[in-house]
């Protein structure tokens, strides 16, 4: 379970979020995206291409054709054993097992989003139907995403729970904004909530069902909104790994001389 | 016999006792009862393979009595059926109004409570963590009774121990945690405390442990018995030395 502490507006979380799903759709992992703020189909729609060798060599093909097509009928005389290789160096994917690289400045084609299953979960859609499960004093929004994520998980067989699924495939779970006001929860917005509990509970929950199924989870969280640090703390004893993301945009650190290479800092927490 | 020891993390993960704790009791050949409410079943069962410990086969054969508290938890949360009215899940606080602990007092009584013939040695109740419990929407109040009668069942009547990991730290805000843990170390007759180092990660020494041994406790007038060395953590034990004498130094 991993969680991320946003940066103050949102920008670099919002990327790393979509990085994790993009990750996903180049695995051929399914994916449940979960929000209360953009409808997951927007969020699908933007997330980054991947750099994938046969795109990289194709568009360098086309632009070495349309400038400099005298350059390719110069053939090699003495090393004419490299004619054959492409002329600048391939990708980073080529080498790598473990992880892609993205262009962020341009979209994932659609293609490939609908080579994998996802499933979506956007709070206002789904306020009509009841929860069937014991809310235990939690929070409606919370009960309710809970619910729809323990149904995919076991109709989908990630638990393991149809024998008759040959091949395993690993959910990713990536949640929006958790604790915010749009979810129903106001601990951003009050120093004494009314319910301390509810998002530590979710997030109990939360880590049961991903200890029993395959699946991976990314939940950011707009921690600068939220005052009482005593729920922070629970929530970071609750998580495997804690990051937060600290963003320059806005305070005197974007002008100072020091941090001038960077956009923000990215604390390790746990 | 009958002592309760409390295990403390402060910006560093104190696990590695809980591991130690339990494949020493099942290897002594104890009745353990574990409370395991963050990690699953087969987190434990691999590191005690490591050590050397098989804890299926302990289960098995009913030395071992484990509460996996993710899975209790999803059973009482998606569980369709209606429990047995004899047999109340151990975290039946999570659903209920009341927010006193008695199901889990009533879980760790009958788990520990030795039948006529039981061939284990001194019963051990080994609790990681109880920070969770607070999380979970239980009052400190309720946290601390739960604890008292755990006490009084296991160390004063059965002559077992006790063993319970907190979190805690210095700047902490979860007053009710601090509350817990402060009223807990008080009570301890053992408190081993592991710290990160002030300086921050060290790939040679993962932290510093602090022993307090309560001799307060018994004798009054008597000062506790502080002793601190450094730690570091790796496959499969913990190698302890003192301060600033790590292998990486010498």
């Amino acid at each position: 379970l991993v969680f991320a502490e946003e940066d103050k507006y949102g920008l670099y979380s919002n990327l790393l979020f979509k990085y994790f799903l993009a990750e996903g759709v180049v695995c051929g992992h399914d994916l449940f995206v979960a929000s209360a703020k953009e409808h997951p189909d927007n969020i699908l729609k933007e997330l980054p291409a991947p750099l994938l060798d046969d795109t990289y060599g194709k568009e360098l093909g086309d632009e070495a054709a349309a400038i400099k097509s005298e350059d390719f009928q110069d053939s090699m005389k003495i090393a004419w054993r490299y004619q054959n290789l492409p002329k600048m160096e391939a990708s980073p994917t080529s080498y790598t097992k473990f992880g892609h690289y993205y262009d962020v400045s341009k979209k994932m084609s659609p293609e490939l989003i609908q080579s994998v299953k996802w499933h979506s979960f956007y709070l206002h859609e789904e306020l009509s139907s009841q929860p069937k499960m014991k809310t235990c004093n939690m929070n409606d929004a919370y009960a309710r995403l809970l619910q729809s994520l323990q149904r995919i998980i076991s109709q989908g067989g990630f638990d393991g729970s149809d024998p008759q699924k040959k091949q395993k495939n690993v959910l990713r779970i990536g949640i929006q904004s958790l604790g915010s006001l749009l979810w129903g929860d106001d601990i951003c917005c009050s120093d004494t909530p009314e319910d301390v509990h509810s998002l530590t509970k979710f997030l109990y929950v939360l880590r049961g069902l991903l200890r029993k199924s395959l699946s991976a989870c990314i939940v950011t969280i707009p921690a600068h909104l939220i005052q009482n640090k005593a729920i922070m703390e629970r929530v970071t004893n609750l998580s495997d790994v804690v990051v937060g993301l600290e963003s320059f945009i806005g305070s005197e650190r974007e002008t100072n001389p020091l941090y001038k290479d960077y956009h923000g800092k990215f604390h390790l927490q746990q | 016999q009958g002592k309760f020891t409390l295990l403390r993390d402060t910006r560093t993960d104190g696990s590695f006792l809980v591991h130690h704790f339990l494949s020493f009791y099942l290897r002594a050949g104890c009745k353990v009862c574990f409370v395991a409410l963050l990690q699953s079943f087969s987190h434990y069962s691999i590191v005690a393979q490591k050590l050397g410990v098989n804890l299926t086969a302990a289960k098995e054969q009913g030395q071992l009595v484990f509460l996996e508290g993710l899975k209790s938890c999803l059973d009482l949360v998606f569980g369709e059926e209606e429990e047995q009215p004899g047999q109340p899940s151990p975290l039946q606080f999570l659903s209920e109004s009341t927010s006193d602990l008695r199901a889990l007092f009533d879980f760790v009584r009958v788990s520990l409570a030795a039948p006529a013939g039981d061939a284990w040695k001194g019963p051990v109740l080994l609790l990681d963590d109880l920070s969770v419990l607070l999380s979970l929407g239980a009052t400190p109040v309720a946290v601390l009774d739960f604890i008292h009668y755990c006490r009084v069942c296991v160390c004063s009547r059965l002559k077992g121990n006790v063993v319970v990991l907190v979190h805690s730290s210095e700047d902490s805000e979860d007053e009710e945690n601090e509350l817990v843990v402060n009223s807990l170390c008080h009570h301890s007759d053992l408190i081993l405390w592991a710290e990160g180092l002030a300086t921050g990660f060290c790939k040679d020494v993962h932290g510093q442990i602090r022993i307090i041994q309560r001799v307060s406790l018994q004798q009054a007038g008597e000062q506790d018995l502080v002793q601190i060395y450094q730690y570091k953590i790796q496959d499969r034990n913990v190698t302890f030395f003192a301060r600033g004498l790590s292998a990486a130094v010498l």
